[in-house]
């Protein structure tokens, strides 16, 4: 399934946040989604996953959902928004409790993602017994029980300490490549965008509109290869040399308020 | 240059600690000093009974039964009252946590009514529900009624709102968000407000019983103040303190039962 943003824009109140804002992802492809703090990167993904009401533009969806897709628009969260008083187990079944579903088909699903996401030894384990990227691999799970159309990822490893991070996205890369999913990732990490994207989107500040789109020519898979930090590190030095001046202002602009 | 100086510890401090045994040991220490200071003729017994005196006393309401139809008298008060209350409060609670409209009129009534102390009401239930049973269970549902909305509204609107988010990502149905997010999220406040409803449930007991019963622990222990028998009188007041020592353990243990998560 695609999913055509057109002309979108978006305002709290009096305040614009977005405007114009026209991209596509396709299929299959992982769009990052970067820009400075305020630019509406957050209020975007909420957007196209329907939690916001749109305002202006049109968000279009084109194409079938997988096969045995519960939960098109699927979102993993930057705070996890786990349910403390559900196991592992309990809070990827929470996303299923509520489809036409019988209980065998409900376990093997769980059973499945928790598989995949490495968390078999721990459905029983409540969130608080868990570390920060255990956590964020429960919220991935529960986003994966539902077979979801398109993955929105609300900076999902923003929370998590240095190494951890770059375990997950290891993690990620491999299970986004055996699921086929389609993803829209926001986050303010470059070099996080640079190693999970297919296309990188970058918004200006507040109202944020598309100010580059960036679409690396070397292999997702490839590029935390060795031989290509060079590549990478010039992928990097034109995303930063394009939001730089932006992120100033927008500092300035978030200290002034 | 200067001799060189060991880095002198000053994180020391600001950590309260359990100690389990101190309770216990202050409690006999007290006891042991009021008995002393009885068999020395310190306190008269007239005013202040010996603990032994205290424990004789309660020893002859218990097997006389005296006590435990005092006793039940009170209970089934408490828990009619309480009952009443707590659903209502429940109900409402629920209602201002999760709409607009009910919060601007809940708002309103509890501002206006919780402030008012509720015994002062107990003549007017009185003249409404008549000399009996009825008026002391609308006291008592009264005052539990107002703790329980605001402890309620407040663990409502406590709840997390990004799991409401996540539920509603998911397409959760609004009734089963009730039910899977709300309700439990809600559950720890819900329950800090039963252990305060209940103390006050047991306060507004006795008064309620203090101006019009024949039998209750509060009428028991006004009659036993009127007629200088300080034993009687105590033991009253031991079995009120008991009575309030078992609720807050039942309440304990329904928070480990299910607030295990925690």
């Amino acid at each position: 399934m695609d999913v055509l943003l057109e002309d979108v824009g978006f305002a709290y109140g009096s305040l614009p946040v977005l405007e114009g804002v026209s991209f596509e992802i396709k299929h299959g492809e992982t769009t990052a989604l970067i820009g400075p703090s305020g630019c509406g990167k957050s209020t975007l993904l909420s957007l196209v996953g329907g939690m916001l009401a749109q305002q202006r533009g049109r968000i279009v969806s084109t194409g079938s959902a997988p096969s045995q897709c519960l939960n098109p628009f699927t979102f993993v969260f930057q705070d996890f928004a786990l349910l403390p008083w559900r196991s592992v187990a309990g809070n990827v079944e929470f996303a299923l409790e509520h489809h036409a579903l019988t209980q065998r088909e409900r376990a093997a699903r769980v059973e499945e993602v928790l598989a995949l996401c490495g968390l078999r030894e721990f459905a029983r384990a409540y969130p608080k017994q868990l570390s920060g990227g255990m956590r964020q691999r429960v919220g991935l799970a529960r986003a994966l029980a539902v077979r979801p159309a398109l993955l929105l990822m609300d900076e999902p490893l923003s929370a998590l300490d240095a190494q951890t991070r770059e375990l997950l996205m290891d993690d990620l890369l491999g299970i986004w490549a055996r699921e086929r999913t389609t993803t829209l990732y926001v986050t303010h990490n470059l070099d996080e965008a640079l190693r999970l994207a297919d296309q990188i989107i970058v918004l200006s500040r507040r109202p944020g509109r598309v100010v580059r789109s960036l679409r690396p020519e070397l292999p997702v898979r490839e590029r935390s290869q060795q031989q290509h930090a060079a590549a990478l590190r010039a992928w990097l030095d034109e995303l930063w040399t394009s939001i730089r001046a932006e992120a100033q202002l927008a500092d300035r602009e978030v200290q002034r308020g | 240059m200067a001799e060189p100086r060991d880095v002198v510890f000053r994180g020391g401090g600001f950590h309260v600690q359990e100690r389990r045994a101190l309770p216990f040991v202050a409690l006999i220490a007290l006891l042991s000093v009021w008995e002393l200071c009885s068999l020395a003729g310190v306190l008269p017994a007239l005013f202040m009974p010996a603990p032994h005196a205290v424990l004789r006393a309660l020893y002859e309401l218990l097997m006389s039964g005296k006590l435990v139809s005092h006793l039940g008298a009170s209970l089934g008060r408490i828990l009619l009252g309480w009952i009443l209350g707590a659903s209502a409060g429940l109900s409402l609670g629920f209602a201002m946590g999760m709409f607009s409209v009910a919060r601007a009129l809940g708002m309103a009534l509890t501002a206006a009514l919780f402030p008012v102390p509720k015994i002062a009401l107990l003549p007017l239930f009185i003249l409404w529900f008549g000399i009996g049973e009825p008026a002391k269970v609308a006291t008592i549902a009264f005052g539990v009624f107002f703790p329980t909305v605001v402890s309620t509204y407040a663990a409502v609107d406590h709840v997390p709102r990004n799991l409401i988010a996540m539920a509603q990502s998911f397409g959760v149905p609004a009734r089963a968000i009730v039910w899977k997010v709300i309700v439990p999220g809600a559950l720890p406040g819900v329950l800090a407000g039963f252990r305060i409803s209940s103390s006050i449930a047991l306060i507004l007991v006795v008064a309620a019983e203090m101006i019009g019963a024949q039998v209750g622990i509060g009428a028991f222990v006004l009659t036993a103040g009127n007629l200088m028998q300080t034993d009687q009188l105590i033991a009253g007041v031991l079995v009120l303190s008991l009575l309030g020592l078992a609720t807050s353990g039942l309440i304990s243990a329904l928070e480990r039962r299910l607030l295990r998560w925690r």
